[in-house]
This record gives C-alpha cells, structure tokens and sequence, in this order.
C-alpha cells in the first residue's frame, strides 16, 4: 500500500530580474536553477521531476520561451515525472502538482520554474505583444474581446475594480497601497526591477489612467526572469540542507473559465477552497503573497481568503499601516510583480519561503514567521497555496 | 492617434457563432438558445451547459439590457480604436446568465455608469456587425 507523504519547498532560486535582459531565457533560467540547487544542497543528478506553466509558448513572443522539455535536455535530467502546461488553474498550480507527484512517490524533487522574457523578446523586429492586425481574424476566445477593443487583461480585470468603485466605495487612494506597499518593499530587495526608485501618493494619483479606474502603477510591467522552487517528498528530507517549508493546503479553482461570464474572479471560491483543506486559520498567517500583475487582484485576495469581508478590501488597506512590512499582515514584502517586476507567480511562493526562513534580510518580517500565503492569477483562473514552518 | 483606415480586429465566422456576429445586418441581435431546456448559451458552443443537449438554434432577443460594468480604456492598444472608449459588460433583458462584452457608444465616456439602461446597435464591418450599445434615453 502506497504511502501519502508530506511535501515541501526545499530549494529556491531567481536570476536578476531586469527590461531587456542581454542574456540567453535559457540562461537566466539556468542562473535561478544553480542558484536553487545550492540553496537546497542537492545536486542535479537528484532532481527527477520538472514542472511549468504554461510550457513553451511559441505565439506570445517571450511570455513562455524554455518549456519543460527544453530544460530536461538541455540540462540533461533523467526525470521520472513532468509537467508543462497552460491548462491549469494559474502559474502555481504547477507547483501545487508537484507537491501531488511528490506526495505519491512518483518523484523525490521536482523542480518548478517560471521563466519570462516578454521584455527582452520585445528587442527583435516585429517582436510585439500579440495584437490582431490587418486582415487576420480572431479565433477563440479572444473574438468576444478584441473588436471592442478589451486588447489586454487589464480591461477586463478594469471592470471588476469598477464594480468594487461603485459598489462598496473603494477609492484610488485605497487602492492606492498595493502598489505603494509594493514598491516600498522593492526599496529593500536588491534583485527587484524598481529597486532604487520609490513611489509616492502623490505620483500614484498621478499617474496616467490605462483603463478606470486602473492607472499605470497598477500594472505590472513586462520583465526579464526564471524563478525555480525544488518540491521535495517527506521521506527525501534527508538529502537536503535547507530549512523545508512544508506545502500545508493547496487549492486552485475555476468558475467558468470566460473572463466575461463570472459573476466574480475565481480568487473567491479558491480562497475558501484553500481553508477546507488545512487546520490553519487565517488568523495564523503571518505574511501574505499574494498575485498582483494588476494591484486589484491582490485586494480581492485579501478579501476571498477571509482577511476581511467582501468590499471591506479599499478600507483594509486604507493607510498601508496594516500590509506594511512591520504591520500585522505584510504584504508582498519582495515587492510584489508590481515592485520586484512580472515574475508571474512564482515570485509569491519565493517570497513566502524566503520570509518564513527568516531570511529576508532587510526586508525580512519581524518576529519567528510560521505561516505564509502564496497565489497567483486571481481572473478566471486562480491557485493559492499555504506554506509553513511547521 | 487614430487611423481612419485601420479596421477593427474582427472575429473569424463559423458554424457556431455565424449568427451571433451576422444577425445585425437584419438588425437582430441572436444568442444560442437551448431547445430542451431554454437556457442560453454564450459564448456559442454547439452543446447545452446546462442539460447536455445539443438541439440548439440561434433566438433572436430583446437587445435591451443594462451596464453590468465599465470601465473607460485610455490606452491606445490598436490604431482603429482611438482612445478614450467606453468597454461595458452588457447583461441582456431577458437572457439570464449571459453578459456581453462591447462598447457603449453615442455618448461622452463619462456619461456611463453602472446600471445604465442601454439597447443594441450594430457596427457593420465587412461580413461582420458588432453589437454595440447605446444608451436608452428617457
Ligand atoms: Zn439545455
């Protein structure tokens, strides 16, 4: 009878994070593999798993360039088990599949990496974000969006904060803290994209509107970077030399997957799917990480996952008292996607072991941390996972 | 900003959703009905969500509905949409569980708000006439 082991995030590591990077996707994804190696003391003969999302995208220049199978032979891995695939519930329901083939035994350590080059992808000839033009017709999805000109994710997720504006009152100046929260961390992590350059109210409110009531700092902005996290099985604790944090719940769910017909994002039922599955309480949480490729989307995080009340999320915020680095729920305190630059998603679940290690250095949260969020997507799509030290 | 000769990005026309982006040239706004059951099906598919039946047709509805949500884009993203323009997610009279997203048009962008009454327009673009909507004044 097979046993059900524990699994845990036993290796992280990140390359530099910059805007048209001159090095190699491959490399950088590389650079955050060595350096993941290292920090768990394992070597690469032992990793027997690999896990992406979304695979290698070959449409999008840059959004996805090394797939899993690129990785394995260029690395020449002997893998019992992987997975590379856009059809999952967000960029770390990858990891939360990992932690399944861990705690199965059809694999020891698996590692997960996400390694983006939208940026850098920009700097060759006609090399630009996707947008339909000329005589080309949209297929799929993208049909009920692109004649209305709803070009990118954040006129839809627009909307949604719309709603919030009217209909519990959240005001810019609220929402203003995800991103001032964001890059106040960024001040504090060498590595993130907007280290150095602080943000305040005043230039928040100021800044160019992209689609109301979202201006550009509640946007993140294309970068160059492979975040890698090892996910290793309880029983394979032993060949390792850092502090695990154990993979506590994981949840990942969906509405309809139709940015257009949900009454709300699938952040909501996945916040509540996550509380189903572990003994914790949101009251145990120490630190949060939470997706925010648009500052929205980790505001209705803070809500689905019972920090506060639907529509209580403007005035949880309000201040920054509260997210800060030293307030009772820090929040995104490596900077976020909005502050550290578009890791997408697995920068979170860096964040969450980094802190829960306590080795955040300057940025790190105070007293003894034990219990951490992390998610991603938040849209029609969205995975949440509990981390801990216990 | 904008180009007068720039076009739209338009949808490819199939089996499934010919109807829904064809009907305005008789000035008809159709949505995928289910025969079985009666609920609507949107986006187009050619099976019921609801009853797993694929008896399916096109009905034509009221085109009148309400300003779910909006926002105002001021990003240009494409050279035949100049901003600003109003992007709304449109809940259709009669058409329970279906919202359609398009643009508010014949009107300033800061004269849209959530709740609006507001009724089908069609934008013709070659084989194509996009459901746009324009506010119902009273
Ligand atoms: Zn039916």
């Amino acid at each position: 009878m097979a046993r059900v082991r524990e699994a845990f995030i036993t290796g992280i590591g990140q390359s530099q994070i910059g805007i048209g990077l001159p090095r190699d996707p491959l490399l950088l994804t590389v650079d955050a593999v060595r350096e993941a190696l290292a920090d768990a003391g394992l070597t690469k003969e032992q990793i027997d798993g690999v896990a992406t999302y979304p695979g290698r995208v070959t449409q999008v220049p840059g959004f996805s360039p090394v797939g899993a199978e690129d990785l394995i032979d260029a690395l020449h891995l002997n893998t019992r088990w992987h997975l590379g695939g856009g059809e999952l519930t967000s960029q770390l329901g990858a990891v939360a599949a990992a932690a399944d083939a861990v705690r199965t035994g059809q694999a020891r350590h698996v590692l997960c990496f996400r390694t983006v080059y939208e940026a850098g992808a920009m700097k060759f000839p006609g090399q630009k974000p996707y947008v339909p033009r000329g005589d080309a017709r949209v297929e799929g999805p993208s049909q009920w969006f692109a004649p209305f000109g709803a070009l990118s994710a954040v006129c839809w997720v627009a909307q949604y904060a719309m709603r919030h504006v009217v209909k519990y009152g959240l005001t810019r100046e609220q929402l203003a803290w995800i991103s001032l929260t964001g890059r106040a961390n960024a001040l504090k992590n060498p590595r993130a994209l907007w280290h150095g350059k602080p943000l305040t109210l005043e230039e928040y409110l100021a800044g160019k509107m992209i689609a109301s009531p979202l201006c550009i700092f509640d946007c993140d902005r294309y970068s160059d970077a492979s975040t890698v996290l090892i996910v290793s099985a309880e029983d394979a604790l032993d060949e390792v030399s850092s502090i695990p944090v154990r993979i506590a719940a994981s949840a990942g769910c969906t509405y309809r997957h139709s940015w257009d017909q949900v009454e709300w994002m699938a952040s909501y039922p996945t916040g509540r799917e996550l509380w189903k599955r572990t003994d914790y309480r949101p009251e145990d949480v120490d630190t949060v990480q939470l997706y925010d490729g648009f500052s929205f989307l980790a505001l209705t995080w803070l809500e689905a996952l019972g920090f506060c009340e639907v529509g209580e999320g403007g005035r949880f915020i309000e201040g920054g008292r509260r997210i800060a680095l030293d307030g009772e729920l820090p929040l995104n305190t490596f900077g976020g996607q909005l502050g550290a630059g578009r890791l997408h998603g697995f920068g979170f679940a860096h964040e969450a072991v980094v802190q829960l290690r306590g080795q955040g250095g300057e940025r790190q949260i105070p007293g003894d941390p034990r219990v951490a969020v992390a998610t991603s997507g938040g849209g029609p799509l969205a995975t949440a996972l509990l981390l801990a030290r216990d | 900003m904008g180009d007068a000769s720039a076009k739209r990005p338009l949808p490819h026309l199939d089996d499934h959703n010919r109807a829904f982006w064809t009907g305005g040239a008789e000035g008809r706004l159709y949505i995928l009905r289910c025969r079985s059951c009666g609920a609507f099906i949107h986006p187009p598919r050619p099976v019921c969500g609801e009853c797993l039946s694929d008896a399916v047709e096109p009905e034509a509805v009221a085109g009148t509905g309400v300003v779910d949500t909006f926002t105002v884009n001021h990003q240009p993203w494409h050279p035949a949409l100049p901003p600003p323009y109003v992007i709304a997610r449109v809940a259709l009279d009669g058409v329970p569980g279906v919202y359609l997203t398009t643009n508010i048009v014949g009107c300033g962008v800061d004269e849209v708000a959530i709740g609006d009454r507001v009724r089908v327009t069609f934008l013709p673009c070659e084989d194509v006439h996009l459901p746009v909507f324009e506010k119902v004044r009273d």
